[in-house]
């Protein structure tokens, strides 16, 4: 492999140059969201400046060349996680409303009462509290498979709830929390052998790895735009074509018919059954714009080059005493949750940001995955391509800085 | 080396965070009301013992960052010996201290609570300081129940 392009990269992100607090940005807070690529502020851009109308409506130029512009950016993400057909990719506002979509449409039709839902103790709330919503409308049951104290999925117990009443398993594949890559392949396997569906929460791990829903054979896919450098406000929902197609609509409204009248209503085609009203017009080729720059990188030379990151601030951090790494299997992407002996997580992101440093401080919307490590918050230095070693060394340091300040 | 801080952190309030005061559960507590701000995870049961309408005694039980520990540390010992219509002056005062306009502060009446002011340039860390006072109205209005910042 020739060496991974940093600088040049580096310099492809205009924010990359700010100052905080009178020092470089140094941005690990990239679970939570990252930073955009010129390419997708351009393409932004270059859409309003002079390629923008409403899509799939006007007979008038600009709305033909809009419409291109959007449906050639659902073929790049249809290449970009190999799906079978641009009909399997649903646009959404984030990988919330794709689980929230999943929860009204086809869970509505294909569960009730007594039936079960699987998800493990790892979840973000937005894989939660959808399905705790559904339940309590319902009847259907939430079952919560547990992980371990490295941050793992037991996986056998996992395996065990799985029951000739479970209807649907919608499983993490990276942990934002924690940084565990759940054995997906696995579970989609054992799902598979009992006729379940499988929906994946990839919101962490697209951003971090090669993701072919092919290869997956996983049923659902939901992901977010803005944590995969392109603009914030879309996401997208992959849906094998038959399941789609047997689903009922999501919501009422234009582009999502076919032919109204007041007597009834026949409904679009996929994917535009799923996508009433006008949509993120800008944003889908903003996305459009990151899984090109993306895919000219290679997402397996980002994954090699953030696991060496991942890697060397393991390394470092495991040097300083007092610091606990929350999550610590081997399968991890690039995420980097600790804690330190006394000093609150909130203090810890006040005085690194007063360095520069942008860290997450908190629960990461995963109250019960803190309640299960028995700590309020953690500290969570979350990386992404564009970052580097010596961030990774101005990190460390800050975090010996501040012990020492609090004493 | 974090001179930006120094308004925020000073060393009263490392000083609190290493050994809050009145740091314990009371036994026959009046009042007992839990604090809780789901943001940061900080969470307080704070203790008042009254006679009439006076605060004789207040304790607190909890974890949280050193603001919020300082500040809840700092507020047991101040309104001690306090009636409930001073306790709740001194609340405005803070609460005015910490997010309002600084020439309406009597910095006279808010004496040794003025180590908090810095939090006012912090946004993001200002309901820190304020749980616990926030905790001490619910309490001195009789509120058996859990508060919460958010």
């Amino acid at each position: 492999m020739t060496a991974f392009p940093i600088e040049k990269i580096r310099a492809e992100f205009p924010i990359l140059k700010e100052k905080i607090r009178n020092k470089p940005l140094v941005y690990l807070d990239n679970a939570a969201t990252c930073q955009k690529p010129q390419a997708v502020i351009d393409s932004i851009s270059h859409l309003y400046s002079h390629e923008y109308a409403n899509v799939h409506r006007g007979v008038h130029t600009l709305s033909v060349k809009a419409t291109d512009r959007y449906e050639g950016a659902r073929e790049k993400i249809k290449n970009f996680i190999n799906a079978k057909s641009t009909k399997e990719i649903i646009f959404v506002k984030g990988t919330t409303e794709a689980i929230n979509l999943i929860a009204q449409t086809f869970a509505k039709a294909n569960i009730t009462k007594g039936d079960e839902i699987l998800i493990t103790a790892m979840e973000h709330h937005s894989n939660i509290v959808p399905w705790q919503m559904f339940c309590a409308e319902t009847g259907a049951v939430l079952k919560v498979a547990p992980i371990n104290l490295q941050g793992e999925l037991i996986y056998d117990q996992f395996e065990k709830l799985i029951s000739d009443k479970t209807r649907l398993i919608s499983v993490v594949h990276m942990s934002n929390a924690l940084g565990t890559i759940n054995p997906v392949k696995k579970i989609i396997a054992a799902a598979k052998a009992k006729n379940i569906p499988v929906l994946l929460d990839g919101a962490q791990a697209i951003p971090h790895m090669t993701v072919d829903v092919q290869a997956l054979d996983c049923d659902f896919y939901a992901f977010s735009g803005h944590k995969l450098y392109a603009p914030s406000g879309i996401g997208v929902l992959y849906g094998k074509q038959a399941l789609l197609e047997a689903m009922p609509p999501y919501q009422g409204g234009g582009d999502m018919i076919r032919k109204v009248t007041f007597e009834e209503t026949e409904y679009n085609t996929l994917p535009y059954k799923f996508e009433a009203g006008t949509p993120s017009i800008a944003d889908v080729v903003g996305l459009g714009a990151a899984v090109d720059y993306l895919t000219e990188i290679g997402m397996d030379n980002v994954a090699a080059y953030e696991a060496e990151l991942l890697d060397y601030a393991t390394k470092k951090a495991e040097q300083i005493e007092g610091l606990r790494i929350i999550g610590q299997t081997k399968e991890k992407g690039a995420i980097l949750s600790f804690v330190l002996d006394k000093i609150h997580p909130h203090d810890i992101g006040t005085m690194l940001d007063s360095l520069g440093i942008a860290i997450r401080a908190g629960h990461h919307c995963a109250m019960p995955v803190m309640d299960f490590f028995e700590v309020p918050a953690t500290a969570r230095a979350s990386f992404a391509m564009y970052n580097t070693k010596e961030e990774i060394d101005v990190l460390m340091s800050g975090i010996e800085q501040l012990i020492e300040v609090f004493g | 080396m974090f001179d930006d801080l120094r308004d925020l952190y000073q060393e009263v309030i490392f000083d609190h965070n290493r050994s809050p005061r009145n740091f314990r559960v009371m036994e026959n507590a009046d009042r007992e009301v839990e604090g809780f701000n789901p943001l940061c995870g900080d969470r307080l049961t704070l203790f008042l013992k009254m006679d009439s309408d006076k605060i004789v005694d207040a304790s607190f039980q909890g974890s949280g960052c050193a603001i919020s520990t300082a500040s809840v540390s700092l507020m047991t010992e101040i309104v001690k010996g306090k009636t409930e219509a001073e306790a709740e002056t001194l609340f405005k005062q803070f609460h005015e201290m910490t997010t309002g306009k600084e020439e309406n502060v009597n910095l006279e009446a808010i004496g040794k609570l003025a180590v908090l002011a810095g939090v006012r340039e912090y946004p993001a860390r200002v309901k820190c300081a304020t749980l616990a006072w926030h905790t001490l109205d619910a309490a001195l209005k009789n509120e058996q129940k859990s508060i919460s910042t958010e």
